[in-house]
């Protein structure tokens, strides 16, 4: 499909008119499929005492690069306050720079002019986590308030809803949760055996690897792997939801948003997360067995007494528990995120890379609180 | 030289898997049409221009532009043909992380050798075009919708595109600048000899600036009327007659 088979070059000639006039030829293609010329060209030119500029043109095609030439060429002259007369241009030139010059104007500066110094978006950086602050509390109590309800029957959430979001936090979570924490066992046992090997204690590779796994690893893991892999998925399902206007169709009906949309995604994790938690703890206990037993020549039966005798109620209450705030703390981040969600595609993409951040800086920061915890009550 | 007929639709089916949308399209688009496709709710409008433009292919029959079968000739020819076309989606369209002024550099610079500051004037140009002068550096999650729409269709026309093919231009934009836009079609029909292929419900737009048509019919799943449609207001097809005067006739 050719626009056009006349494949003659552009052609720009000038020359004085009487007086203090100039006179701008056009003629041949002056199409965007050439490297067209920069107006600008002609400045010096328009900075010879000329108050005058006419053009002529004999042109076998143009398009929008000659308008826009034209365009900066007048703008030159403006600004030079040089008189212009358009007769010379193609009619449809004319009316087409006429259309363009009757739009009025946008004054105020859009975001994408934005120039602001490194410091001060810095400071404005500082200023976002300090209001995210309340609004993050606001949630919070939301979300305690839609629990209430809950114990109080009062809820609206569908129980339907929820099987559905603990079928995807839980069991489609599994293989992922099996080779993550398996790897991790692995190196545990490497590590431990590495320095207990230098003191001929070898055996309590079983000890490092049931402790750590069941205290510590097993939740920690599980709660970075829900993180990445289901509070991303909560922050982008609502976050789409605020873009289609769905969530305002909720508080238009008077629904609590919350009971509909986040108490099923907390509950679900709140239970399964726990239970993920002791699932990651079998299998890295499984990998250090395996490792032990193969590559650092302990029996089997050894390996497991040594386990069971390393492991009491209280590393597992430990486990559970870090593994129910880890996992709260997931789904709060991604519900809040989602909420929050701006009403555009990119939006969508920042809640949902904000929700893993979100959600693992509050998992760090459980996990130290908890351990100065458990370390002061003697667990 | 530009052809006579720089679309032609013949013997078109377009399903999607067993469910056939629309079937044994026969029209054409002459140069300088501004051309409408006119239908109910659900009668594959929208799914024709899919087909138009490169993104859904018939099952069966040719969609010629100047010629070539659109969906037979080799891939470099296809990308060739869609180049030539500018296309406005009915929602917009628009690339949200980028601003307006890039939404349209974009296409400028993937396929002109002009310089910049005269690929920044052509952007200034089409969106003064549109009413958007000075819009810029905005992006597009900083507009209403009737901008978005009417961004979109400055980026559509980036590229001086030979046929324009746009999806609901009006819709969602208040009358004076649904007026606005009919008047740029208009404009460009007349100043860049652009043909214009639009789908719209909006009667003034379709009675007031097309002079072809051609009416879909979700029932049958063909065309039941073509031509122009002020003519077609008194076709002898009640369906065409009921659309076209909101059933007042």
């Amino acid at each position: 499909m050719s626009r056009d088979d006349n494949r003659e070059r552009w052609q720009l000639q000038t020359s004085r008119t009487g007086g203090n006039g100039l006179e701008v030829a056009f003629t041949g293609r002056w199409c965007m499929d050439q490297a067209l010329p920069f107006p600008d060209r002609l400045a010096a030119e328009l900075a010879d005492g000329i108050d005058r500029l006419t053009f002529k043109t004999d042109l076998s095609s143009w398009d929008s690069g000659f308008l826009a030439f034209i365009s900066r060429l007048l703008k030159l002259c403006e600004e030079r306050k040089i008189r212009v007369e358009r007769e010379g241009l193609p009619e449809g030139v004319r009316q087409l720079l006429a259309m363009a010059e009757a739009a009025p104007v946008q004054k105020l500066a859009g975001t994408g002019q934005s120039d602001e110094s490194l410091l001060f978006r810095m400071g404005s950086a500082m200023l976002a986590v300090f209001r995210d602050g309340p609004a993050m509390l606001g949630f919070l109590g939301e979300i305690i308030i839609s629990f209430s309800r809950l114990a109080t029957g009062k809820t609206r959430m569908r129980w339907g809803d929820l099987w559905w979001e603990v079928e995807e936090a839980g069991p489609r979570a599994l293989l992922i949760v099996s080779v993550i924490s398996f790897l991790v066992g692995l190196i545990l046992a490497y590590l431990g055996a590495d320095q207990l090997r230098m003191v001929g204690a070898q055996i309590f590779i079983a000890d490092l690897v049931a402790i750590g796994m069941v205290r510590e690893v097993g939740a920690l893991m599980t709660g970075v792997i829900i993180a990445g892999r289901t509070g991303s998925a909560f922050a982008a399902k609502l976050g789409t939801m605020q873009v289609n206007e769905e969530i305002d169709a909720f508080r238009t009906l008077g629904i609590s948003p919350i009971d509909f949309l986040v108490l099923p995604r907390m509950v679900a994790l709140i239970l399964m997360v726990p239970l993920l938690t002791l699932y990651a703890s079998f299998v890295g206990i499984l990998a250090g067995l395996l490792i032990s037993t193969t590559i650092f020549g302990i029996g089997l039966f050894e390996y497991y007494n040594q386990t069971v005798a390393a492991l009491d109620l209280s590393h597992f209450m430990v486990g559970l528990v870090k593994g129910t705030v880890y996992g709260s703390v997931v789904a709060y981040s991604g519900c809040l995120r989602g909420m929050q969600c701006g009403r555009n595609a990119t939006a969508v993409g920042e809640a949902a890379t904000s929700a893993v951040v979100t959600g693992i800086l509050l998992i760090t920061i459980s996990a130290s609180v908890l351990t100065v915890f458990f370390y002061q009550l003697g667990i | 030289m530009k052809a006579k007929h720089p679309l032609k639709i013949q013997n078109l089916t377009i399903a999607y898997g067993e469910k056939v949308i629309q079937r044994d399209l026969n029209f054409t688009v002459n140069t300088g049409d501004i051309f409408v496709i006119i239908g109910g709710n659900g009668s594959g409008k929208s799914t024709l221009m899919r087909s138009l433009v490169g993104l859904q292919p018939p099952t069966q029959g040719t969609v010629l532009y100047e010629g070539l079968d659109f969906w037979n000739v080799d891939h470099a020819e296809h990308e060739r043909i869609k180049r030539r076309l500018g296309v406005m989606f009915q929602g917009g369209a628009l690339w949200s992380s980028l601003t307006l002024a890039e939404n349209l550099a974009l296409p400028l610079n993937q396929y002109t050798d002009l310089s910049p500051g005269l690929v920044d004037e052509i952007v200034s140009l089409k969106l003064a075009l549109v009413g958007l002068a000075g819009y810029g550096d905005f992006y597009p999650a900083e507009l209403s919708g009737g901008m978005k729409k009417r961004a979109s269709l400055a980026r559509a026309m980036a590229l001086d595109p030979d046929i324009l093919l746009i999806d609901e231009p009006s819709a969602g934009l208040d009358p004076l600048n649904a007026r606005h836009l009919d008047n740029l079609i208009l404009e460009l029909r007349e100043s860049l000899g652009t043909t214009i292929v639009l789908v719209t419900h909006e009667l003034p737009s379709i009675l007031g600036i097309c002079n072809n048509s051609v009416f879909l019919d979700a029932e049958t799943r063909t065309m039941i009327d073509s031509g122009n449609p002020k003519e077609a207001v008194h076709s002898g097809d009640p369906k065409v007659r009921t659309f076209l005067t909101r059933g007042e006739a």
